[in-house]
């Protein structure tokens, strides 16, 4: 027998079992014991708890994981993810367990050093304010004085962020916000504060009750979705949709799935078990990503494209499936698909254009003068070869001849696809890479009612390049052509990405398509949706899904996760935290377009807005800023501005009611006169910037500010590394006024809510100490799976920490005391822009841009200028109307997506579970109470809304929707509280999950024939508005990254700087989502940082550090115009050459020393970053592209910038 | 034949995101107070890299685990009890809190306190073990994502002639490690205070924290490094698999939180008897065959007559015959243990990974579906088949080359039913199973849920 060695030991050891509880192995290798457990015991007291909460996490994450919460002792111990999702049907892997690492850490923050645990406020600011309270004896007074004395202003805006920080008490901070919000609302109007919060879908109410708040006393609510350049403006421009995307578990139903630029084991760490399981199954997996990422790991195929380049990707693949399943072979599915479900077969007109044509709008109804006007587009009926007007478009949407028709039945017409085969003539048509110039290609024609037309179909055809016999122009003489545009050795120029390989995988998801009914995937992510151009892109993506019969399918079409966070109980969110239960409309502003003017970052614009101009544009954007086409944007009602006049709107309401006629019309006298001014159009005006603002479950300065240190500047007041130079004389605004300095210290007062110490936290007035997560009722919900859920307290809020709705609620009591003296019942004039979802859609026929400024004419409300509505505000009630549910819900309904609800049977049943208000209206005192509303208010979550927002639907499509909704299911919080509840279908989205059935979107349209929110009713390749043209982006079309050397003198890519010695050297700037942090959360989380390399880091390749001097771990220094960041370096071969990463959100909180650069505090990652404002994203009043908040709007994209990278001196200085 | 009961885990590498939940989970649940600050019963390793505690795989250095002695006995690579009493005061074969890492926190207090400056308020970081300002340069999981250069990781040495580590032939994959829970602890046997033992109803390898005298000899002897020595109240201390949750029935805090749903749990028989004898045969390569044969049957009425005998109640039988863990180990044969040429029967076994084919920047490659392709993509994975069998296999490749056609013929076979057409049997045939067994395997890994992983 084998045994031990050496005899000694074994005598030894053959003693020693005598001596032991337990028993020795005959071999003398082991020791067996039972019993003798005391000793454990330790293991077993540290394993027990005394409750286990539900709970998750509130914001910035789409996660929305039900987690258990230990308490033991009254304290939180740690957080375990939840294991009791409902069954998504056995035939696929279940959800649970949902979580990530980042959430595992979470309970750190509860007793962290870095959790705020009282109100906090700048002691030069509390100094003077109690001085001049006890001088003047009032508060209003008091802020009044120190904000409008320049030295005292100096005096606390100059010193944000520089520590000086004082524990003040709840009712002195509410007092003096309160006093701050009075004064503004008085002096310069409510609209000049504003509120910031993203996310409602993770923490409806915290979120809600603020943005409740602001709303009530007319403020502007900024957007989120398009701020963060997470909204993918090519949604709304193709479906006519925010954002809607299949739930986590349909991946499993794809045969086919490309992760393109996005990280789904890292962003998506609860679900990316669906994507390595579905493998199992046999699904096909390609990863699109410059680097080796963690996804890459699951691929079966790795393409690494450079940086940016992905659209000239995809616009080959599309090259080669309309080649290869359109051209050559015609494949059933895809042609009857793009035959009903997009706009292919419709009629564009041509336009003569220098000896050439060139594409210019849809013909409609009305140039063939048939009563479905010019809203209604034209097709040719294969059968009859005559036009014909088929149901479906946004003519039948809105008006009574549409009643019933507004639907995807072709009643028989088959609608001709291509027009080939007689008469063709050459386009001009826009391309944009290798500097730029026109492509010269050929369509077939035909002439319908006197006009020049072909099909969206020829047209796509020849923008990509596949030819047809006997067409006139220039064409690519096969894949392996790379002079023409967009083949497959085309592309290989520009991503590097060798062509076969393009062409194979192009072929094999558009085989996979046909094999599998649609089931080909595209999961798509911000590596591709945060650039300049990333609309481009996201359309030549989407036409490969589009074009294979993938949209609408269980397991096919577009994925797109970046940061939408389905908010699923809409309807109901929507009405409390706008306040339309008492006062419609709610101001609503675009973030990109606020930060960019109150940041002075426009003024550092050193391009003409025609730098984007198409080499075929008639010269729309020709001398202008973008700050010009802002507020053309602005003046022509196309997007909100906030401030909107050059006046309080209060004073201004005023005078329209004396004026007598209307004030609307009062209000476009006055700005046809010259006598009022937009503010957008002199925003360095004191008199128009913004001077309040709240931010809660948010980290602007730490996180989503593009342009950071500009903020810093210009809105803040505090010091900052900005390089950059203001735009000459030649480059600035004709519109807009420039005085010759720029404001410093804009705000009044920055406030901030939180339950940790971050930038914003550290730059702001008054930091009110927050509930955490496991401290509050609230309820969450997310795209990424089918359910609601709710938070639910583990302990009581400790210290003076106060949930986000007791915070809201204290802040509205102290302010209603002193606006009930101060400002009383005023009226509000309120500028609304176009709407999307409502007639405002019908503005602007045939995309034909008005400027009654440009040609004269008076400017028209509602037409080519802004709504005007006046709302009357009694200040003194905010509190009350707060606590409680108004009564417009009963009068006017609720209304999401076009579609109003009549709720009025809710309003009895939620006053019975709630209770009531003093004013007899339902209570909505307590955070459970609006949970309860949210629920009880939308379709998703109340069966019976959701039935009677489809019988409404039906009246207007004529089609039916039976069976879709569960009408007698009603969720109350009590469910979500005892476990995920899965949602009801509901009009409120595109999708079914009727039946178990998993989400995928568009299934409703495509199933029940429910045309996409668009002008054809279908999803759209083409988009006739002139400023689209004006772009070139009328098609699908590769934009390659804005050249930053061109635009603003940087160092040119790739570029060694040398200064005697090595200085660095040029690199793409990149800043992914992190491993380690959810945005700027856990990025200061000790476990993070333990885990990861303890601070800021940049990551970059061997070749690169090569250059610049730099070892892994070395402190460097990244510089562009814009700012600097200190951080250490992390050289790694699985990093391109060329390109470094920062990881998103990495803020100067932790272990950032000063930089040798600017002598300041080593900046965040956004310090290299500043906002680029695309003008198309402007566009409004038209169809699809006009405003919804978070639905349209110019993004703050930032992945094109470019920076310098060194190292510096080791030894650091903090 | 004696039969004894194990716990047992699996964890499927294929499916592991490198997330590092299971870290955060037991960490927060079990280590994280004074003492084991640096101590991670989890850990979660980006291979290639140096691991925690850094390089711990290089035996030469560390001498942890068991070695045959000139004839051909088990002795502790380190030396036996005997050397070890001799060498009590001096053990010069411990990682020092280097190798694991320095722990730290950040001076957060200054966020709030900072006085009116010149700068923005700042929190330093500040070691956990002196209390002084430091800077960082190493922690548990310093080299995750191929985070700096991997060159030093043991495993990548003795297969550098096949590894080049360069942007275009770039692969990783993550280890997830616990304690082995060894049939043949070597921290067991080092332990001079006989403080370590093994529990005999289930296995778990624990240590009596009355007994434990800190001597750290069980420390060296651990080749994983798995048991740490807690320097405030100086016993060493390990994974404990999460006994007073497995003993109400509740998975481990790191299986039960895995979001990668990769891990399975599960008891295993086998016969006491004969583990000396498996852990000594003489070639290394020979030491999976030898650890398989150690683990019995559940289903053979033998084993359970004998472990009836052995006094094991018949609801843990009933357990061992439902097992995931035999099934994947046996019916399967895609389970493999981690180094077994260490020679301590680890009884946390790994399921290898398949990795994209090397052809990111060639203009060619293979469809990992088809299955003309199936198998010749095997030797054209990213990750090199002989870095896996140093982990896996002492070293020897076919048995991983095994694995790996499984997995690949399961997709093959998968694809064809996931697309409606007729199975194909001649699939699961080129790699040795059948059909159903296929199909079996494939319920296993991708949707078995909850109760069917532990």
């Amino acid at each position: 027998m084998a045994g031990m060695d050496g005899p000694v030991s074994d005598a030894l050891l053959r003693m020693g079992r005598h001596l032991r509880p337990g028993t020795v192995s005959p071999d003398l290798r082991a020791l067996y014991q039972v019993g003798g457990r005391q000793a454990d015991d330790f293991y077993r007291d540290r394993w027990s708890h005394d409750k286990v909460v539900r709970s998750t996490h509130g914001v910035n994450c789409t996660g929305s994981c039900s987690w258990k919460v230990y308490v033991k002792d009254g304290i939180i111990t740690w957080e375990a993810q939840q294991t009791d999702y409902p069954s998504v049907g056995g035939d696929r892997p279940e959800y649970e367990p949902r979580g990530c690492p980042r959430g595992a850490a979470f309970s750190w923050y509860t007793y962290s050093p870095t959790r705020v645990r009282y109100p906090y406020a700048r002691g030069v600011l509390v100094e003077l304010y109690r001085e001049a309270k006890a001088r003047l004896g009032d508060p209003v007074a008091a802020w009044a004085e120190i904000t409008s004395d320049p030295d005292k202003r100096r005096r606390y805006q100059s010193v944000r962020g520089k520590g000086g920080l004082v524990r003040i008490t709840w009712d002195e901070a509410c007092e003096i916000i309160a006093a701050a919000h009075v004064h503004t609302i008085k002096t310069y109007g409510p609209d000049r504060i504003a509120g910031f919060s993203p996310i409602p879908a993770m923490s409806m109410a915290s979120h809600a009750v603020g943005a409740r708040f602001i709303s009530l006393i007319g403020g502007a609510m900024l957007s989120f979705y398009d701020w963060y350049a997470d909204l993918p403006v090519a949604s709304p421009q193709v479906f006519g949709d925010q954002t809607d995307v299949p739930e986590s578990a349909d991946w499993w139903d794809a045969a086919y799935l490309m992760l393109w630029g996005s990280n789904v084991p890292v962003t998506r760490t609860p679900d990316a078990h669906y994507m390595a399981e579905a493998r199992y199954r046999g699904q096909k997996v390609v990863v699109l990503a410059p680097d080796y990422s963690d996804a890459a790991k699951f691929a079966d195929e790795w393409l690494a494209p450079r940086p940016g380049t992905d659209g000239a990707l995809a616009m080959a693949m599309g090259h080669v499936i309309l080649k290869e399943f359109f051209a050559d072979r015609a494949t059933p599915a895809f042609t009857e698909y793009v035959k009903r479900f997009t706009d292919l077969p419709f009629l564009v007109r041509l336009r003569e254009r220098g000896g050439t044509y060139v594409p210019d709008t849809f013909l409609t109804a009305a140039e063939l003068d048939r009563p479905e006007g010019a809203f209604a587009t034209v097709l040719l009926d294969a059968r009859t070869g005559a036009p014909a007007v088929p149901n479906g478009s946004l003519a039948f949407r809105y008006s009574e001849r549409g009643e019933g028709r507004w639907n995807l039945d072709l009643d028989g017409v088959d609608p001709l696809l291509t027009v080939y085969g007689g008469e063709a003539v050459p386009v001009a048509l826009p391309r944009f890479d290798d500097g730029g110039g026109v492509l010269e290609r050929g369509v077939p024609v035909r002439r319908v009612g006197g006009h020049l037309v072909t099909t969206v179909y020829d047209l796509l055809l020849a923008q990509y390049g596949v030819a047809r016999d006997g067409l006139p122009g220039r064409w690519p003489s096969g894949y392996e052509d790379a002079a023409e545009p967009y083949t497959p050795a085309w592309q290989e120029q520009i991503t590097g990405v060798p062509a076969r390989a393009a062409a194979r995988i192009a072929r094999e998801f558009a085989a996979n398509a046909e094999q599998s009914g649609g089931r080909s995937m595209i999961i798509m992510g911000a590596g591709t949706n945060h650039w300049f151009h990333s609309d481009t892109i996201y359309r030549a993506m989407l036409a490969l899904t589009t074009l294979t019969g993938c949209q609408g399918v269980n397991g096919g079409g577009w994925a797109h996760y970046v940061g939408q966070e389905k908010c699923r109980p809409i309807t109901g969110w929507a009405q409390l935290a706008f306040g339309l239960d008492w006062q419609r409309p709610p101001r609503q502003m675009i973030g990109t377009a606020y930060w960019y003017l109150h940041t002075c970052q426009w003024r550092y614009d050193t391009y003409s807005a025609d730098a984007v101009s198409s080499p075929l544009a008639d010269g729309a954007f020709a001398g202008k800023a973008t700050a010009d086409l802002l507020a053309q944007s602005a003046r022509l009602g196309w997007m909100p501005s906030y401030p909107t006049f050059d006046r309080n709107p209060l004073d201004l309401a005023d005078e329209a009611g004396a004026a007598g006629d209307g004030p609307a019309a009062y209000v476009a006298g006055e700005v046809a006169a010259g006598r009022l001014g937009f503010a957008c159009e002199d925003p360095d005006a004191p008199g128009n910037w913004p001077r309040v603002l709240t931010v809660w479950r948010a980290n602007l300065l730490g996180s989503s500010a593009k342009g950071n240190e500009y903020f810093l500047r210009h809105l803040l007041g505090a010091d900052s590394a900005v390089r950059a130079q203001e735009a000459p004389p030649d480059r600035r605004p004709g519109d807009v006024a420039w005085v010759d300095e720029a404001p410093r210290g804009k705000l009044d007062l920055l406030l901030s809510l939180d339950f940790r110490m971050t930038s914003t936290t550290l730059f702001s007035d008054i930091v009110l100490p927050a509930a955490t997560w496991y401290e509050k009722h609230d309820l969450s919900s997310t795209d990424m799976h089918p359910f609601v859920h709710a938070f639910t307290p583990a302990i009581d809020p400790p210290w003076q920490t106060r949930t986000d709705f007791a915070a809201f609620h204290a802040i509205a009591r102290a302010f209603s005391d002193l606006a009930r003296t101060h400002l009383g019942t005023r009226n509000d004039l309120v500028a609304l822009p176009l709407l999307h979802d409502t007639p405002d859609e019908l503005a602007t026929p045939h995309g034909r841009v008005h400027d009654w400024r440009a040609t004269g004419r008076p400017p028209t409300p509602g037409r080519d200028f802004p709504k005007v509505v006046v709302v009357e505000r009694d200040y003194g009630a905010v509190a009350e109307k707060m606590a409680s549910l108004g009564p417009l819900l009963e009068r006017l309904g609720a209304t999401t997506k076009g579609l109003t609800y009549d709720v009025s049977g809710e309003i009895d049943r939620l006053a019975r579970m709630t209770g009531t208000a003093p004013n007899g209206r339902p209570s909505l005192a307590r955070d459970r109470d609006l949970c309860e509303a949210i629920l009880a208010l939308s379709g998703t979550t109340n069966g019976r809304l959701a039935a009677q927002g489809f019988a409404t639907l039906a009246r207007r499509t004529g089609t039916s929707f039976d069976g879709l909704a569960d009408e007698h299911r009603q969720i109350t919080f009590a469910d979500t509280q005892a476990r995920p509840v899965p949602v009801i279908t509901s009009p409120e989205w595109s999708g079914s999950e009727s039946g178990g059935r998993r989400y995928a979107p568009f299934t409703i349209n495509v199933e029940h024939r429910k045309p996409w929110h668009t002008l054809t009713g279908r999803q759209h390749f083409y988009l006739d508005h002139h400023w689209m043209h004006e772009a070139g982006e009328a098609l699908p079309v590769y934009r390659p990254p804005l050249n930053m050397t061109a635009l603003f003198g940087e160092p040119p890519l790739g570029e060694q700087s040398e200064q005697g010695v090595v200085e660095g050297v040029v690199v793409r700037y990149l800043t992914p989502h992190s491993k380690w942090s959810i945005h700027s959360e856990y990025q200061d989380n000790l476990l993070m940082l333990t885990l990861s390399r303890g601070g800021p880091t940049i990551w970059m390749s061997p070749a690169d550090a090569a250059k610049a001097g730099i070892g892994d771990n070395d402190w460097v220094e990244a510089v562009n115009r814009n700012g600097v960041v200190v951080a250490r370096a992390v050289v790694s071969h699985r990093m391109p050459e060329g390109t470094v990463y920062m990881y998103h959100a990495q803020e100067r909180v932790v272990d950032v020393p000063k930089s040798e650069t600017s002598g300041l505090r080593g900046g965040i990652h956004n310090s290299l970053t500043r906002l680029l404002v695309k003008p198309t994203h402007l566009i409004g009043g038209y169809a699809q592209l006009s405003f919804a908040f978070n639905y349209l709007g110019p993004t703050g994209n930032q992945r094109d910038e470019i920076t310098v990278i060194r190292r510096r001196g080791q030894e650091v200085d903090y | 034949m004696r039969v004894m009961a194990q716990l047992a885990m699996v964890m499927n590498l294929d499916k592991c995101i490198g997330c590092h939940t299971c870290s955060v989970t037991c960490k927060q649940a079990w280590t994280n107070r004074a003492g084991t600050e640096y101590v991670w019963f989890n850990n979660v390793e980006t291979r290639p890299g140096q691991g925690y505690p850094r390089r711990y795989q290089d035996q030469e250095r560390w001498k942890g685990g068991w070695e045959l002695n000139r004839r051909g006995r088990l002795t502790l690579k380190a030396g036996g009890r005997f050397r070890k009493l001799l060498t009590i005061f001096a053990n010069p074969l411990m990682p020092s809190i280097q190798d694991y890492y320095e722990p730290w926190t950040y001076d957060y207090d200054r966020l709030f306190s900072a006085p009116l400056q010149d700068d923005t308020p700042v929190a330093r970081p500040r070691s956990l073990i002196s209390g002084k300002p430091m800077k960082i340069g190493w922690s548990a999981n310093w080299d995750d994502d191929l985070a700096g250069d991997p060159s030093p990781d043991p495993v990548l040495r003795k297969v550098s002639e096949q590894v080049r580590l360069e942007f275009e032939r770039a692969f990783m994959f993550y280890l997830p490690r616990i304690c082995e829970h060894c049939l043949n602890p070597s921290c067991v046997a080092s332990c001079p205070s006989g403080a370590l033992y093994k529990r005999s109803e289930d296995g778990i390898v624990l240590v009596d924290q009355d007994r434990c005298r800190g001597w750290r000899m069980c420390v060296t002897g651990c080749p994983y490094k798995k048991v740490y020595f807690n320097h405030r109240t100086g016993k060493a201390e390990k994974c404990t698999f999460c006994f007073p949750r497995v003993e109400v029935g509740i998975p481990t805090v790191c299986s039960e939180t895995c979001v990668g749903r990769l891990r399975y749990i599960g008891l295993v028989l086998y016969d006491a008897d004969r583990v000396a004898e498996a852990a000594s045969v003489p070639d290394e390569r020979d030491l999976y065959e030898a650890q398989k044969g150690v683990l019995l049957d559940p289903r053979d009425p033998a084993v359970i007559a004998a472990a009836r005998d052995s006094g094991i109640p018949d609801d843990w039988l009933d357990a061992a015959r439902e097992s995931p863990i035999h099934r994947l180990i046996f019916e399967y044969g895609v389970a493999l243990p981690l180094h077994p040429e260490y020679r301590t029967m680890p009884m946390v076994w790994y399921i290898p990974p398949l990795s994209p084919v090397v052809d990111v920047l060639a203009a060619t490659g293979h469809d990992g579906e088809d299955a003309g392709n199936l198998f010749g993509a095997i030797d054209a994975l990213r990750i090199p088949v002989g870095y896996l069998a140093e982990l896996f296999t002492a070293g020897d490749p076919a048995p991983v080359r095994t694995v790996l056609r499984r997995l690949a013929a399961m997709r093959s076979y998968m694809r064809r039913l996931n697309l409606g057409q007729e199975p194909d049997e001649s699939i699961a045939r080129a790699a040795g199973m059948t059909g159903p067994q296929v199909e079996g395997m494939h319920r296993l890994l991708a949707l078995a849920p909850y109760a069917e992983r532990y």
